[in-house]
């Protein structure tokens, strides 16, 4: 293909993608008819489109390893009563909110993460087995037992906690890929970085993420209190009438 | 070397078909064919999808497509064990639950940082490109052994253990490979090109904050369409970061590019095109909104987002 011509054809099957996950089809067929869509705009012939799935699918098998292989250790352990020791071993601190124990949570995901621990955490071997039942063990702990949203949002908030602790802090650590494609590529580009600026750059970000995301975690323990305090939870049906 | 990646592979291939052979066998699932024929598929790809034409596992993923189209893909009825059970050995076990589990991450760590160049006999203990994949996998496979002794279980519990969650997840498991398969898709038919021409030249960027906010907000938007930041740098970077950021105005690259990959991290915590991060974390919680997770993070990007905007433009000329 000339170089100097490109090919808006391809933004088309962005489009797609777009349109597919706003009318909330399911996301698995959407993503497979934008790869043939894409393909196809791209000019490949029928042949090269399937090679391409093809390819492409086997290229980033490494990605559900993550989620594969721990399954078998944290169900084994969850038949054992694992999320109920987590929820009851938080029970028994008695400073520990929910939002405090994120709050910690997310400094020592960062931490370790920026000296390039980064497999400390993740969702299938830590946020499920423990962190999620901790978050909302502390919850229960304080107020008795907890309404449906309000536990899907504890969940939901342990999750988003992992997340951004990983994402803020990895970038800090050296010998992280990102760091190496971010100066592989501006190197080629003809500009020369030492890696270490790169990574020492990442600290400014990363000290906002941690005070926006306590900050919210901070919100999230006044929401509970809040919350708590309307419904008519186990706890609160001893006490007669109580103070509005 | 000693532990490879193929290795890991297969021992993945083999959890998916016996999650394939539990389901085939169980007449407690109404989609017990269909759904044996997706993990059973699946299990294929792993054991021989390099051995394979390209073209036979992309009709494959597209008969994956297809079963997950008509519904097809369900699970047994689990047989969880009550919850007095489960009270009762957690109070028989205790904090020794806790240790199997975090022999993951304790044995992961240990291969990948201190094992990673340990070799026996001139061969390479764990391959040193995958270290913490493969590290990863001994982790698991230590914390299971560890699991059946203390428990008393046997392996082929930890592997119907395995059938539950994987049961539970459902499609969404493989959702992360559908969409790093659509990123390399993407860019073999030159989407990058496309999107960066767009931006350069429909945008007027005489203005130095007008620029910066064209870069930082540029790697997250693109980013919530690629599903990571490492598809949306280049293109951005190339397309505005080198060309006006730093040969305009004078940008420091090394700040440029750290605070422009973080801006396309925060385009990760939105998008559920980052499905490993946001869309499976949801269903391994068994939350019903799909999205939960991705609306709980949504101030906290935006806020980084803007924090990243101003830090640039104050600190790219310090």
């Amino acid at each position: 293909m000339d170089n100097s011509i490109i090919n808006l054809w391809p933004l088309l099957g962005v489009a797609v993608i777009v349109v597919g996950f706003i009318l909330r089809f399911n996301p698995f067929v959407v993503v497979v008819v934008t790869a043939l869509v894409t393909a196809a705009l791209a000019g490949f012939p029928v042949q090269k489109v399937l090679a391409e799935l093809g390819t492409g699918f086997v290229k980033t098998r490494n990605l559900p390893l993550i989620l594969v292989l721990p399954l078998a250790v944290i169900g084994l352990l969850e038949r054992h009563g694992l999320r109920q020791h987590a929820q009851n071993w938080i029970g028994h601190i008695k400073s520990a909110t929910t939002g405090r124990l994120l709050i910690v949570y997310l400094g020592a995901r960062q931490l370790t993460a920026a000296i390039g621990l980064t497999s400390l955490g993740g969702h299938p071997q830590m946020v499920r087995p423990l962190l999620a039942p901790m978050a909302e063990g502390a919850t229960e702990t304080r107020y008795g037992k907890l309404p449906e949203a309000l536990r899907y949002r504890l969940r939901a908030f342990s999750a988003a906690t992992d997340n951004v602790g990983l994402f803020f802090g990895e970038d800090i650590f050296v010998a992280f890929g990102a760091i190496v494609l971010m100066t592989t590529f501006l190197h080629e580009a003809g500009v020369d970085v030492e890696p270490i600026h790169v990574a020492v750059w990442g600290i400014p970000t990363a000290i906002c993420a941690f005070l926006i995301h306590s900050y919210r975690l901070h919100r999230l323990d006044q929401y509970i209190a809040k919350e708590m305090a309307n419904a008519p939870s186990a706890a609160s049906t001893t006490r007669e009438g109580g103070a509005a | 070397m000693i532990f490879s990646i193929t290795q890991v592979y297969w021992l993945a291939g083999l959890v998916m078909a016996a999650v394939a052979v539990f389901n085939l066998l169980d007449a407690s699932n109404p989609k017990r064919w269909t759904t044996g024929l997706f993990w059973g598929l699946y299990a294929v790809m792993f054991l021989l999808g390099d051995k394979m034409p390209p073209e036979v596992v992309g009709a494959g993923v597209i008969v994956l497509a297809l079963i997950v189209l008509v519904k097809g893909v369900g699970g047994g009825k689990p047989q969880v064990r009550s919850d007095a059970e489960n009270k009762e050995s957690a109070l028989r076990l205790k904090n020794k639950l806790f240790v199997p589990a975090l022999a993951i991450p304790v044995v992961t760590v240990i291969g990948s940082v201190l094992l990673k160049d340990f070799k026996i006999g001139g061969n390479f203990l764990i391959d040193p490109k995958n270290a913490t994949l493969v590290s990863l996998a001994l982790g698991c496979i230590i914390g299971a052994a560890m699991a059946c002794k203390m428990t008393r279980e046997s392996p082929v519990q930890s592997l119907r253990e395995s059938r539950r969650l994987v049961d539970a997840m459902g499609w969404a498991m493989v959702l992360p490979q559908m969409l790093g398969m659509l990123g390399l898709v993407f860019s073999d038919a030159g989407v990058g090109k496309a999107v960066a021409h767009v931006t350069t030249t429909y945008i007027n960027m005489d203005l130095r904050f007008v620029a910066v906010l064209v870069y930082v907000v540029g790697m997250a938007l693109f980013t919530v369409i690629m599903g990571n930041g490492f598809a949306a740098f280049p293109v951005m970077t190339g397309g505005v970061g080198v060309p006006v950021l730093i040969n305009i105005y004078n940008a420091d690259p090394a700040i440029m590019a750290a605070i422009g990959m973080l801006s396309g991290y925060c385009g990760t915590l939105l998008t559920p095109m980052a499905a490993n991060f946001n869309i499976v974390p949801a269903a391994l919680l068994e939350l019903p909104d799909r999205n939960a997770v991705i609306k709980a993070q949504v101030p906290t990007a935006l806020g980084i987002l803007v924090c990243n905007v101003f830090l640039l433009y104050f600190l790219m000329n310090h």
